[in-house]
């Protein structure tokens, strides 16, 4: 069977179509998967969109992890499967537990869209593979809700195990140690608040997403 | 106590207008829907005998103005549609809900024709961020359209942020926004088939927004003499409507998939006047009868009054008519998306003598509580021909110097000049960066976006959305006014800003193919008002005609005043482009270093009306204060065709190219920038800062040359100064080279040097410096 990526979709989410859209300009196979699913199906990876999953309400990513296909997801990624959630799917992933840490409000309490430049600081991960450690990547960020937190040991674990995959190179949202993007232990789930999937066509400007986004369907094979 | 319809906001005249139509006197409720429907902001009753004046036929045109958007054919069978609104009143009592109801009921525009909504576009006219008032204005108004905007789904890419002390206390919100449709889903809002089913899809309906239209936004903002609108602010609050994105997401979602299933036979979406509003017009323009049951309509609170549920403006609400046996799909769908579907009423057999009455009912088969002619309500507004009053010509020159204490001057010819004292300073105080605004915009998603805000004249989208692939096509947007011009001659500023708007969209190498509008104004029962109305459209359909640009819809915003004074005539117009094809990003705002900077047009060496003539001005633009700088819409229009072809044959777009273009390898055009605000001094600064590079400026020798706002120019930095030369001479345009780019600071000898950091900081710090205080409050 050819790989199939699966992009989890939530009432209130809306990048999927673009995630989709450019994993099949890369060359994958890609597929939405409403959120009241019970089952994934053929799954060699998992794109958790951007958007605002049930509204944000409580808190980014709350209510989400209560959806039915969840359930799968977690079992998916804790069989090693490649999981990766951009932005909100980030929040998701921290909010479920496949992920430490968790994201508040941006330092001035603002919602910021623009391109940044970012740093990739691990290679050891689903996401950075094929990119170079220390290559910078002009990424776009969109977000209310970005600024990573953790407690201390929670950051002295990401830190001796090389879990931070991306950072900015300055700081935007607040996030300690300019944390963009963390993987958790074995490098198979990964959460980024900038969005690759915005940074692939030229014609739309930067073209930095593509090495991750590639990095992530070659772990899908 | 007063009359109950004066105060619902209707006149005696109406009033008896009303017996007349019923033949009997209407009871409560129907008086509460007449006064809903019949406001200014339903019924255009005041600028409706004048709107008709307006250009808007098009082979392209598939659906004019009085529908719920604008639908224009781009071939390839898709469509966009367009809209714009305004949400004034609303926003100066609460800022962040009026600005995002504002953003949530024009995308409802959108959607109910069948069309993606991918585009916003949000045009800010606020009051110097200076006073604290303003900033925490203006903060909530960008809060509100990027709380609700981002989280809905669709991209803000554009908009205008303009300053002046004549919207205080009454800011302008407008909102336009562009959907995109396959065109065999375009559906109109026409109820039709007796036995069909009157379906409300969205919220519940509570006492949000209630006289929203009449109350709010079709009276006038009476200030007491400290000019404090605090205490009539806080008690029509209850009149603005409560936002929910994550609702609207939803329901767009739903709907297009309705749509796309064929389930529904029409659909219109609510907004002001409510539900009184939307069974109305479905029913008047379908001609059919209708019945509501208020019994089976989803309430937030059990005691509403039959008037208070029929004028709600809760939010988030669409009215769809489905035959009985799809009913059953449309909860599957309606379900899935987590969205109420509730049947409240059925298409009835129409009566003997009206084919289209519409009836209020406690319950099917209950007591009729309303029984009115629906195109009574939604059509037979009364149209006033209010009195119209010409300024009083001024005695030109003795009152301008007596009213300025600036040393400006006003020649024989009417033109205006003056002798700025510090060119440099000017500058300085006219450069604001509105990244501060649209930086807290989601502007890319759908990843559509290939020039964003701030990048280009026109916001430039490649045309797909999630259900439409992209053909090589892309569409270009740009929203302007100019209220300065137009308090001076509101005919000719308002032909300028349409002028301005088709050549921004032309920059981008794109040919613009429909307008819509928003004017907004004044009391209208002020005469000088209502002659800055006229002049106004007249001026617009003078410059469309010429530019064959059609107007497909519009928006009319009356009764905008601050501190007593009405405010500076103000329409808004937005212009849509199309790029035939499309394979590289367009020259954008900027310079390369080495490279020979020419402007195309003329220049008139007038500085009425200008940017800086304003900062130096004590009192508002006045009627006929001077004589605006000449528009040449033949001129124009031939400068528009050759711009647009040079930026299109670099861009790859093949429509009419000439082979000298089109066979040369190199672009031609490095940036490219229109001349508007600020004249040559502001278009070259803001060239300078997007590159980090500097520029000499050789060929300008006055300060009128250096900032007159006359229209009809553009420049642009290129590596082949020769060629372009020779084309645009080809092309019947004057130009001439004003200088090189290159080194760290904009020079123009005897004129002013400013290093580009200085014009950086100030171009980014404005602000930031006056909006994040308010955070601190």
């Amino acid at each position: 069977m050819n790989p199939l990526i699966k992009i989890i979709t939530f009432p209130g989410t809306n990048c999927e179509y673009d995630a989709y859209k450019q994993l099949r300009f890369l060359g994958a196979e890609a597929e939405l998967v409403w959120h009241q699913q019970s089952t994934l199906g053929n799954c060699s990876g998992i794109i958790l969109p951007g958007g605002f999953a049930h509204g944000d309400y409580l808190r980014p990513g709350a209510i989400a992890r209560f959806s039915p296909i969840m359930e799968e997801v977690i079992k998916f990624a804790e069989a090693g499967g490649p999981v990766v959630g951009i932005c909100n799917g980030f929040q998701v992933l921290t909010e479920c537990g496949l992920l430490p840490g968790a994201l508040s409000k941006n330092e001035e309490m603002r919602f910021i869209c623009k391109t940044v430049p970012c740093v990739v600081k691990s290679t050891a991960s689903v996401l950075t593979s094929a990119a170079t450690g220390g290559q910078e990547l002009h990424l776009p960020i969109n977000h209310g809700e970005g600024n990573y937190v953790c407690d201390d040991a929670t950051l002295q674990y990401l830190t001796t195990n090389n879990m931070i995959v991306l950072s900015y190179t300055t700081n935007v949202n607040g996030s300690i140690e300019n944390i963009a993007g963390i993987t958790n232990k074995i490098g198979n789930v990964v959460g980024l608040m900038p969005h690759p999937e915005r940074a692939v066509d030229p014609l739309t400007g930067q073209t930095d997403g593509q090495v991750l986004l590639k990095s992530f369907i070659e772990a899908t094979k | 106590m007063e009359k109950k319809h004066i105060l619902l906001g209707l006149t005696d005249s109406e009033y008896d207008l009303i017996k007349e139509k019923l033949g009997r006197e209407p009871n409560d409720l129907e008086l509460a829907m007449y006064s809903v429907m019949w406001s200014e902001h339903c019924s255009y009753k005041s600028s409706r005998i004048h709107l008709g004046r307006l250009p808007s036929a098009s082979p392209r045109v598939l659906v004019g103005p009085g529908e719920n958007a604008g639908v224009i054919d781009v071939g390839d069978n898709i469509a966009v549609a367009i809209r714009i609104e305004s949400h004034n009143h609303p926003s100066a009592i609460e800022p962040y809900q009026g600005a995002a109801t504002g953003a949530g009921g024009i995308i409802r525009d959108i959607f109910t024709m069948g069309a993606r909504p991918i585009a916003l576009m949000d045009p800010l006219f606020t009051g110097p961020p200076e006073q604290p008032h303003n900033a925490y204005l203006l903060d909530g108004i960008v809060k509100g359209i990027s709380g609700y905007g981002n989280s809905v789904g669709v991209p803000t890419v554009g908009g205008n942020l303009v300053f002046d002390t004549c919207y205080n206390q009454n800011p302008l919100v407008n909102v336009f926004c562009l959907g995109i449709l396959p065109k065999d889903r375009l559906v109109l809002g026409r109820a039709s088939g007796v036995g069909n089913l009157v379906v409300l899809l969205g919220s519940s309906t509570g006492r949000d927004g209630i006289g929203g239209v009449s109350i709010l936004a079709s009276a006038a903002f009476e200030s007491d003499q400290a000019g404090d609108t605090t205490s009539q602010s806080s008690s029509k609050r209850p009149s603005v409507q409560v936002g929910d994105p994550y609702e609207e997401k939803r329901l767009i979602e739903a709907s297009l998939a309705l749509l796309d299933a064929h389930l529904v036979v029409a659909i219109q979406d609510l907004g002001g006047a409510g539900l009184a509003c939307a069974t109305s017009e479905l029913a008047a323009r379908g001609r059919v009868a209708m019945d509501v049951y208020l019994s089976e309509i989803p309430l937030r609170e059990s005691d509403m009054t039959p008037p208070e549920i029929m004028t709600s403006e809760s939010q988030e609400r669409m009215l769809a008519i489905v035959k009985p046996d799809d009913f059953a799909d449309v909860q599957e769908i309606c379900k899935k998306f987590e969205v109420q579907a509730s049947v409240i009423g059925h298409i009835v057999p129409e009566s003997s003598d009206c084919p289209n009455q519409l009836r209020i009912l406690t319950e099917a088969g209950g007591t009729v509580l309303a029984d009115i002619p629906a195109a009574t309500l939604a059509d037979e507004a009364p149209k006033y021909n209010r009195e119209i009053t010409p300024p009083k010509p001024l005695a030109k020159l003795d009152d301008m110097l007596s009213a300025s204490r600036d040393p400006a001057e006003i020649a024989t010819d009417g033109s205006h000049h003056a002798s700025v004292p510090d060119i440099a300073e000017d500058i300085l105080r006219l450069l604001v960066d509105p990244a501060f605004v649209y930086e807290q915009y989601d502007h890319q998603l759908f990843t559509n976006t290939v020039c964003g805000p701030g990048e280009a004249d026109a916001a430039v989208l490649k045309l797909s959305a999630p259900d439409i692939a992209f053909t090589g096509k892309a569409l270009a947007l740009s929203s302007d006014a100019n209220p300065n011009y137009c308090a001076i001659d509101p005919r000719l500023g308002t032909a300028m800003t349409v002028a301005e708007s088709a050549l921004n969209v032309a920059c981008t190498g794109a040919e613009p193919i429909g307008l819509v509008n928003c004017l907004n104004f004044g009391n209208p029962e002020h005469g000088e008002v209502m002659w800055q109305l006229s002049e106004s459209i007249d001026g617009m359909a003078q410059a469309c005609r010429e530019l064959d640009i059609p107007v497909v819809g519009g928006n009319v915003s009356l009764y905008n005043s601050s501190e007593g004074k009405d405010i500076l005539p103000t329409p808004v117009v937005a212009v849509v482009g199309l790029i035939e094809s499309i394979s590289q990003k367009p020259p954008i705002i900027g310079l390369n270093a080495e490279e020979t900077l020419i402007l195309l047009g003329q220049t008139e060496h007038n500085l009425c009306g200008s940017a800086v003539s304003r900062l130096h001005e004590q009192s508002s633009p006045r009627a006929h204060a001077c004589n605006l700088p000449r528009l040449d819409l033949k001129f124009h229009k031939q400068l528009i065709g050759f711009i647009t072809k040079l930026v299109g044959a670099q861009i790859g777009s093949s429509n009419g190219i000439p082979q000298e273009i089109a066979n040369s390898t190199d672009n031609l055009l490095s940036y490219i920038h229109d001349v508007s605000f600020g004249g040559i001094a502001i278009a070259l600064c803001e060239m300078a800062i997007k590159s980090q590079c500097g520029a000499i400026v050789t060929g300008i020798s006055s300060v009128e040359e250096l900032f007159s706002e006359s229209p009809s120019r553009v420049i642009v930095c290129t590596k082949f100064p020769e060629k372009i030369l020779e084309l645009s001479q080809q092309y019947g345009i004057p130009s001439k080279v004003i200088g090189s780019a290159g080194g760290k600071a904009v020079t123009a000898d005897n004129l002013f040097t400013l290093d580009l950091a200085n014009m950086s900081d100030q171009f980014s710090g404005y602000l930031s410096t006056y909006l994040k205080v308010t955070d601190r409050e």
